[in-house]
């Protein structure tokens, strides 16, 4: 288990179900029970229709690359030793896309392209986990 | 009774890119402001209107009147990075237009090379108080150069964009800065590789990759610096010393990710047509572009959502030195912009004076009988969460 200096904080309502789900390794997203959007990511309110009336979904944990970068260069102690690292927006099947990293990959194998199918793969920090992805072993 | 039209009167560029610790940026900020005055011919007692971003004054709408000792009836302190200044032109045309105001002020100051600040490759959020955002993103160490990379990556992928159209950017911008002395002494001082001559793509494409596909080349320098603009109202612009450069547009927009969305679009495809209306032009009728050049793609994306070529067209409209403000067709960041003469942040008002300037006559790389300008400005990350303010000016 490799720990992260830069963890998200609490208090904040908003956040919190998404991060304690994380626990269970359960890649949470909101579905708005008035007009079926996504919202992504989480809020108390539809940012589509003027609902305040949301429900928590379980993600399968599987999408795509939208696009990505290999970080050769960060000045930050708390990422300083993990470069070079691959960011990249994930495009969730269920429709959401998100931040995250691209693990258990060499960043300059061919495979890590835009399109690429990706599952989840959690990274335990302790009270929270990381939902870093790897490109996906059998489609 | 109408709509008083608006103009820029006075600009001042603080000409020292790095000044060892010796200035604060609130000393930037006064004395390019008194600068500023002396050109237009006016002083502070005459400005009643401010514009401030603040740029990490924690009460910016608190600290600068009162440092400047004003009396004022307009206070702005939108900040958006470094378009912040295009969106304050936007509301300073629309305030001294309408008559709430008659002179206003817009100044800049930073010392992020002499605090060596790592503007492109530190972190990204401030760890004070949880917010959502930041809860979801700073886990993953993006950096501001990573937003603009995985934008560039996807752009490629959309758009058939080559890095080498890309570096073609840089190349030009330093072009630029070797006729401008100030962008001289900045590639001097700041110790700017390969020192003073001219670069080529092959330069740009085999310096340092920071994050793929961006390279070192690419990306702005880090320096101290600052400026300051004075506009006023048409009644108050006949007397001034400088001749009027008119503000005839603007438009503004933030723009951030959204499930499902197409991030290869930015925010100029609001705030460009907003601005061209408004102006009545369209972009085949502008001499000059001053385009927010943080990254060599963000100069790309901006000239094609403006509307200066189509979509996918903009490799090719940047290729060959079609940039150079002695080639045909439109000039592109004459000073040298972010990539070659200064960036120390936000590096929006530096778009508004080298406009202003063209439209003198006084740039160091003048485009003849110079008549419309475009100033467009892009602050934040064009993956996460961006602003574009996109200002119009022209001379009689």
């Amino acid at each position: 288990m490799v720990l992260r200096s830069v963890l998200p904080q609490f208090p904040e309502p908003d956040t919190q179900p998404f991060w304690d789900a994380t626990q269970k390794h359960e890649l949470r997203y909101q579905v708005c029970k008035a007009c079926d959007s996504v919202v992504f990511y989480p809020r108390s309110h539809c940012t589509t229709c003027t609902s305040l009336d949301l429900a928590w979904m379980t993600s399968r944990g599987v999408g795509t690359i939208y696009t990505f970068t290999i970080v050769r260069r960060n000045q930050d102690p708390a990422f300083v030793d993990l470069v070079p690292y691959v960011v990249a927006w994930v495009d969730l099947d269920e429709k959401f896309r998100m931040l995250t990293h691209i693990v258990d990959i060499d960043p300059e194998d061919p495979s890590l392209e835009i399109g690429a199918r990706v599952e989840v793969h959690w990274l335990d920090q302790g009270e929270v986990s990381l939902p870093a992805f790897r490109i996906q072993s059998s489609p | 009774m109408g709509e008083q039209r608006v103009a820029i009167v006075g600009i001042h560029e603080y000409p020292s890119r790095h000044t060892h610790g010796t200035v604060t940026p609130l000393q930037i900020k006064a004395h390019s402001a008194a600068n500023a005055l002396d050109d237009a011919g006016l002083t502070w007692h005459d400005i009643d209107a401010l514009y401030d971003d603040g740029d990490g004054i924690q009460w910016p709408g608190f600290m600068m009147p009162q440092y400047f000792d004003l009396d004022l009836r307009v206070i702005d302190t939108t900040t958006v990075g470094g378009s912040s200044f295009e969106l304050h032109v936007a509301h300073a045309m629309r305030d001294l237009g309408s008559g709430r105001a008659n002179v206003a002020l817009l100044t800049y100051g930073a010392v992020a090379r002499s605090s060596e600040r790592n503007i492109g490759t530190g972190a990204s959020f401030g760890a004070s108080v949880p917010d959502p955002i930041a809860n979801m993103e700073a886990c993953w160490g993006p950096t501001v150069v990573s937003g603009y990379a995985q934008f560039a990556r996807r752009y490629m992928h959309d758009h058939g964009l080559r890095g080498e159209q890309l570096a073609e950017i840089a190349v030009t911008a330093r072009s630029h800065a070797l006729r401008n002395p100030d962008a001289v002494q900045a590639i001097k001082d700041l110790d700017l590789k390969p020192g003073l001559r001219e670069i080529t793509v092959d330069d740009v494409m085999s310096s340092r990759m920071v994050a793929d596909p961006l390279h070192a080349m690419e990306c702005c320098m880090i320096s101290d610096g600052g400026g300051a603009v004075v506009l006023a109202t048409e009644a108050v612009a006949r007397d001034c010393a400088a001749k009027p450069v008119w503000v005839q547009g603007a438009g503004e927009t933030v723009r951030f990710h959204r499930n499902d969305d197409d991030m290869t679009i930015t925010g100029a495809a609001r705030s460009g047509p907003a601005a061209f209306a408004q102006a009545g032009v369209t972009p085949a009728d502008i001499d000059i572009a001053m385009i927010y050049d943080s990254f060599t793609i963000t100069v790309l994306s901006a000239l094609e959502d403006l509307g200066f070529c189509a979509k996918g067209d903009g490799g090719e409209f940047v290729a060959d030195g079609r940039l150079r403000f002695d080639t045909p067709g439109l000039a592109v960041n004459t000073d040298g912009g972010g990539l070659s003469s200064n960036h120390p942040g936000q590096r929006g008002i530096f778009l508004l004076i080298e406009a202003a300037r063209q439209l003198r006559g006084a740039s160091t790389s003048q485009v003849p009988d110079a008549r419309l300008a475009v100033a467009h400005g892009t602050g934040g990350t064009l993956d996460r969460v961006h602003a574009s303010g996109t200002v119009v000016l022209g001379v009689d």
